[in-house]
C-alpha cells in the first residue's frame, strides 16, 4: 500500500483566504462596465430609456467580454442519447440555444453560453454614461454657490458652556470620578472620611470643574443651484419624430444636470409664434400649429430668468430644439436674443433636428447662428438617433469657463 | 452539519484503500482537504489550482459559478480532484457521511487514471502545484512592474487564452524539430531506388525547400508566433509560454473525460459494494450513484457513457453472449486485465471508436441531429444503417475533436510577414463572429497582417485581419 493519506481539516481561516478571486471579480467588473461605456451611444439610442424613472432595469447587451476562441459552427452535426424512443424527424432543441450535446456531452472546450447581456438600472447607466463627461469648469462652481442649511452639529464638550447645553450625564460622571479619587487619596493617607454630625457621610457637592457642556459647531452647507430650461419649438413643422429627438436630448440633458448640482429646476418652454411656460406633459405631448418666431421662445426664457432665477444665484443651461423653420423677418430677432441668453447662461445651445433627408428642402437656422460668437454657445444638427449622443457631448464641450 | 468526524473519514479511508489495492489500482499518494461552498466555488473557477495567475476570466467564471448555484441551476461537485503528485482532492463540508465516503472511493479510480493513463505522462504531476505557483508568480511580477502593468499583461494574456487550445492534440507523440524536418525532406527528395532504372529515364531531381518557415505546418500556433515574432519582449514571450504550458496540462484531462469519469464511477460502485455497508447508507449509495450516472436525455453524460462502456468490456471479456463468442473468439484476456489494459493506451476517441460497439450504442439509444432552420432535428438513430455515422460524429465530438484544427502554413506570406494560417476543414464550419475576433487577437500577438483560410458554406475564403480591419476574401 502506498503512503498514507493526508485529510486536511475545514478551517475557517482556509475558507476567508480562498476567496481569492476577489481581485479578477473586480478587474471582470471593471471590464463590464467599459463595455457597456462603449456602447452608450447604442443604449442612449434605444427609445425605451427616455422618461423612464431611475429603477428601471435596463438590459445591456455586452461586448468585450466573451472570451473569443476559434469554435465550430452551427452547422455541425452532434450526438445526444435517447429514452429508448429515439426517431428520425423529431425535434430536440433548437439551434442557437443551448441545445442537446452541448452539455457535458461534447466534453470539449465549446464554451458554454456567455452572458450576453446584463442588467443595469437606469441610475447606473446615468452615472456610467456621466462618468467621462466632467463639466470642465468646475472652478466655477465656488461662485455659484449659496449656503444654505445652517445646522450645528455636535462637537466634543467643553468645560464652559449655556445651560441648556449641559451634558448631565457627563457631569455627574466627573464628579464620581473626583468621589473615587479622593477616596482612595483618603485611605491611602489613613484618614477617616469626614463625617456629618448624625454619623452619615458627609455630602460631596458638584464642583465648577465638573460641569461638562455639549459643544456645537454650526456648519455651513453649500448649495449649488441649476435651472435647466429647455425650449422647443411647437410649430405644426414639428411632428413626433422630431419631438421625440428633441425629448431625449432634453432628457440627456436634464440627467446630466441633475449629477453634477444639487438642486435642479426644470422650465419647460414651448412656443411657435408665441411663446408660454408649460408642464412637462404638455411639452412632449401637446401638438400645435402655426408658424415659428424663435425670438418669442428666447424673449420668454429671458422674462423667466430675469423672474425667478437671477445668473449670480444659479447656474442655467437653456437649450433650445427646432426643425429651423423660422419666419426670415424674426432672424434678427431672434439672434439679438441668443446672444443675450448666451451672455447669461453657462450653455446655451440650439439643436436643429432634421430627420434625415428634410435638411436639403427646409430652411435653417445653422446659418443664421453662425454669426453668433459666443464660446458657450454651440449649434448641432440631429439628423438621427444615433447623433444625440455625440451632438450632446459636442454641446457640453462648449461649458464657458467664467472668471 | 455533516454527521461525521475527520477521524471517521480517515478510518473510511483505510477500508477503501485496502479495497482499492485488492483491486488492483495503483494511485498517487492522495491528500484531501474539506472545504465549505464558497471555497469550493473559488477552487471551480481556478480548475482547482491551488495557486494560479490572476486573470479576469477567472473573475468571471466565480461569478458565473456562484450566480448559478445561488439560483439553485446548478449544485456544485461532491468532490474535484487534481492531477499532481500527491493528488490533492476537495471534499465539501457538508456533505453526508455516505457521499463522502462514495467520493473518496471516486477519487481513487480519478488518481488511479491520472497516474497510469499514457496521456498524463506528459503533464509531469509531481511538478504540478510548484508550476502553477511559480506562473502566478511571474504573472503577478510582470503585472507589479511599473514598465508593463496589468493593461499590458492583460493584453497578452487575453491573446494568448483565445488561441491557447490550438495547440498539438496528442501529446504523447514527439515534436520534430526544424533541423530534423529538413533532413527528413531531403532524404525525401532524394531518388527512390528503382531496379529498373537502366529502362526508366532519369527522374529529375527536385531540390527540397529548406528556407521555408515552418517547414511542415505547426499545430502550436501560440508557441510559433512566440519563437518566430522578433518584436516580442521576453515578458511577452514567458506569457505565451505560460499559458501554453497549461493548456498542455488541461489537454490530457480534456482528451479523456469520458473515460475517466467512467472508470471512477465504475471503481466507486465496486469498491463502495464490497464494503458492506448497512442497509441504509447501501440505499443512500444507490440513490446517489443513480443521480450521477443518469443518462442526461437528449445529451451525453460522460459519467453515463463511460461506466456503461467499461461495464460492456469487462462483460464481454469475462461471459461473452453466445453471439459475441461467434463473432470475436473466445476472449484471449480476462476482464480484469482488459480494462486495466485499456485505462493505460486509450484516450477517449481511440476508446470510443474500439469498445462503443453497436450494442451498445442501440442500448444507449445514441442519436445524431442536425440544425434544421431553427430547430435541431434527429436525423439518424442506432440502427444497422445509422449506428456507424452517430459513432463518427460523437467521436469528432470528443476531447480536442471539439476545437477546430488551425496550422501555421507560412510565417513570411507574400514576402511581407503576412502570417498564413490554414483552417484544416472537416465539414464543420467556423464560427464567423468568433472567428474575425480571434483572429484580431491572433494579429494583436504577431504584430503584422494575419489570414486565415478555411471554407464557408462550402467556398474557400480567407479572412484577413490587418491594421485596416477585418475582411473575408474568396478564394479560387
Amino acid at each position: 500500500m502506498t503512503s498514507e493519506t493526508i485529510f486536511r481539516e475545514y478551517r475557517i481561516s482556509d475558507a476567508e483566504r480562498s476567496d481569492r478571486s476577489a481581485g479578477d471579480r473586480l478587474r471582470h467588473r471593471e471590464k463590464v462596465r467599459e463595455s457597456i461605456r462603449e456602447n452608450i451611444a447604442d443604449i442612449i439610442a434605444e427609445e425605451s430609456i427616455i422618461g423612464k424613472n431611475k429603477d428601471k432595469i435596463i438590459k445591456v447587451p455586452l461586448r468585450g467580454i466573451k472570451e473569443y476562441r476559434f469554435i465550430y459552427g452551427e452547422n455541425a452535426p452532434g450526438v445526444g442519447q435517447g429514452d429508448g424512443n429515439a426517431q428520425p424527424g423529431q425535434v430536440v432543441g433548437k439551434t442557437g440555444k443551448e441545445g442537446p450535446g452541448q452539455g457535458d456531452g461534447k466534453a470539449g472546450d465549446r464554451p458554454g453560453v456567455d452572458y450576453y447581456e446584463t442588467d443595469v438600472t437606469l441610475d447606473e447607466l446615468i452615472e456610467i454614461m456621466f462618468e467621462d463627461l466632467e463639466l470642465p469648469n468646475l472652478e466655477r462652481r465656488a461662485l455659484r454657490e449659496i449656503p444654505t442649511d445652517r445646522f450645528a452639529k455636535r462637537k466634543g464638550y467643553r468645560h464652559v458652556g449655556i445651560r441648556v447645553r449641559l451634558d448631565k450625564r457627563r457631569t455627574a460622571r466627573q464628579r464620581v470620578k473626583r468621589v473615587l479619587a479622593t477616596r482612595h487619596n483618603q485611605i491611602a493617607q489613613g484618614l477617616e472620611t469626614p463625617k456629618n454630625a448624625d454619623g452619615n457621610e458627609r455630602r460631596f457637592p458638584f464642583h465648577q470643574d465638573d460641569l461638562r457642556y455639549k459643544h456645537l459647531e454650526t456648519d455651513v452647507r453649500e448649495e449649488s443651484n441649476a435651472a435647466v430650461i429647455c425650449i422647443m419649438d411647437t410649430s405644426g413643422s414639428m411632428d413626433t419624430m422630431k419631438k421625440y429627438l428633441a425629448r431625449s436630448f432634453f432628457f440627456l440633458l436634464y440627467q446630466f444636470i441633475s449629477t453634477r448640482y444639487r438642486n435642479v429646476e426644470i422650465v419647460f418652454v414651448a412656443h411657435h409664434t408665441e411663446a408660454t411656460e408649460v408642464t412637462e406633459d404638455e411639452f412632449f405631448h401637446k401638438g400645435e400649429a402655426g408658424g415659428t418666431f424663435i425670438s418669442s421662445g428666447y424673449q420668454k426664457a429671458l422674462d423667466i430668468i430675469a423672474e425667478r432665477y437671477h445668473p449670480s444665484l444659479w447656474n442655467l443651461y437653456a437649450f433650445h430644439c427646432s426643425d429651423g423653420d423660422n419666419f426670415d423677418s424674426d432672424n434678427p430677432a431672434a439672434l439679438r436674443a441668443a446672444k443675450e441668453l448666451s451672455e447669461i447662461c453657462n450653455l446655451f445651445g440650439y439643436g436643429e433636428i432634421k430627420p434625415l433627408g428634410s435638411r436639403y428642402y427646409e430652411s435653417s437656422m445653422l446659418n443664421v447662428f453662425r454669426r453668433l460668437d459666443a464660446p458657450n454657445f454651440q449649434a448641432v444638427l440631429i439628423e438621427r438617433k444615433e447623433d444625440i449622443w455625440p451632438s450632446f457631448k459636442a454641446f457640453l464641450s462648449k461649458d464657458r469657463v467664467k472668471e | 452539519m455533516a454527521n461525521y468526524e475527520v477521524q471517521e473519514l480517515v478510518e473510511w479511508d483505510n477500508r477503501i484503500r485496502e479495497k482499492a489495492a485488492e483491486f488492483g489500482l495503483d494511485w498517487f499518494p492522495q491528500e484531501f482537504e474539506i472545504c465549505d461552498h464558497v471555497g469550493m466555488l473559488g477552487y471551480m473557477a481556478y480548475s482547482g489550482m491551488p495557486s494560479h495567475y490572476p486573470h479576469w476570466s477567472y473573475g468571471k467564471s466565480y461569478e458565473k459559478l456562484k450566480t448559478l448555484y445561488d439560483y439553485g441551476v446548478n449544485g456544485l461537485p461532491y468532490e474535484m480532484v487534481i492531477n499532481s503528485n500527491p493528488a490533492i482532492a476537495y471534499l465539501m463540508r457538508d456533505n453526508t457521511l455516505l457521499l463522502q465516503i462514495l467520493t473518496i472511493a471516486h477519487v481513487y479510480g480519478h488518481n488511479d487514471f491520472f497516474k497510469n493513463n499514457f496521456t498524463f505522462k506528459s503533464t509531469r504531476a509531481e511538478l504540478t502545484i510548484e508550476r502553477f505557483k511559480a506562473h502566478a508568480m511571474r504573472v503577478r511580477r510582470y503585472m507589479e512592474d511599473p514598465s508593463i502593468g496589468i493593461e499590458k499583461v492583460e493584453r497578452i494574456l487575453d491573446g494568448a487564452h483565445a488561441l491557447a487550445f490550438q495547440c498539438r492534440r496528442n501529446l504523447a507523440i514527439r515534436k520534430i524539430g526544424r533541423a530534423e524536418q529538413i533532413e527528413r525532406a531531403v532524404e525525401a527528395a532524394q531518388p527512390r531506388q528503382d531496379p529498373f532504372s537502366r529502362l526508366h529515364a532519369r527522374p529529375d531531381y527536385h531540390a527540397p525547400e529548406t528556407n521555408k518557415v515552418p517547414l511542415e505546418p505547426d499545430e502550436d500556433v501560440l508557441l510559433f508566433i512566440r519563437d518566430h515574432n522578433p518584436l516580442l519582449q521576453e515578458w511577452e514571450q514567458d506569457l505565451l509560454t505560460i499559458v501554453d504550458e497549461e493548456t498542455k496540462y488541461f489537454l490530457p484531462m480534456m482528451e479523456t473525460k469520458i473515460m475517466n469519469e467512467g472508470w471512477a464511477s465504475y471503481w466507486h460502485k465496486k469498491i463502495v459494494e464490497s464494503l458492506n455497508l448497512e442497509q441504509g447508507m447501501h440505499l443512500e449509495f444507490i440513490v446517489r450513484h443513480n443521480q450521477v450516472l443518469r443518462p442526461t436525455p437528449g445529451q451525453i453524460n460522460p459519467y453515463h457513457l463511460g461506466f456503461k462502456i467499461w461495464e460492456d468490456l469487462y462483460r464481454r471479456h469475462t461471459e461473452p453472449t453466445p453471439e459475441e463468442l461467434k463473432r470475436d473468439g473466445y476472449p484471449v484476456k480476462n476482464g480484469t486485465e482488459k480494462i486495466f489494459e485499456a485505462r493505460e493506451v486509450e484516450r477517449d476517441s481511440s476508446f470510443l471508436r474500439r469498445y462503443l460497439t453497436e450494442n451498445l450504442m442501440r442500448e444507449l439509444d445514441l442519436f445524431q441531429y442536425e440544425p434544421r432552420g431553427d430547430e435541431l432535428v434527429i436525423d439518424k438513430v442506432s440502427d444497422e444503417a445509422g449506428w456507424q455515422t452517430i459513432k463518427e460524429t460523437l467521436i469528432r465530438n470528443v476531447g480536442a475533436g471539439s476545437i477546430p484544427v488551425i496550422k501555421v502554413e507560412d510565417a513570411d506570406f507574400g514576402h511581407n510577414r503576412t502570417l498564413y494560417l490554414k483552417h484544416y476543414h472537416d465539414g464543420r464550419d467556423l464560427q464567423l463572429d468568433y472567428a474575425e475576433k480571434t483572429i484580431s487577437f491572433v494579429h494583436r500577438l504577431w504584430g503584422r497582417e494575419c489570414v486565415l483560410e478555411t471554407s464557408l458554406q462550402g467556398k474557400r475564403s480567407l479572412l484577413c485581419f490587418n491594421d485596416r480591419g477585418f475582411s473575408v476574401r474568396a478564394l479560387k
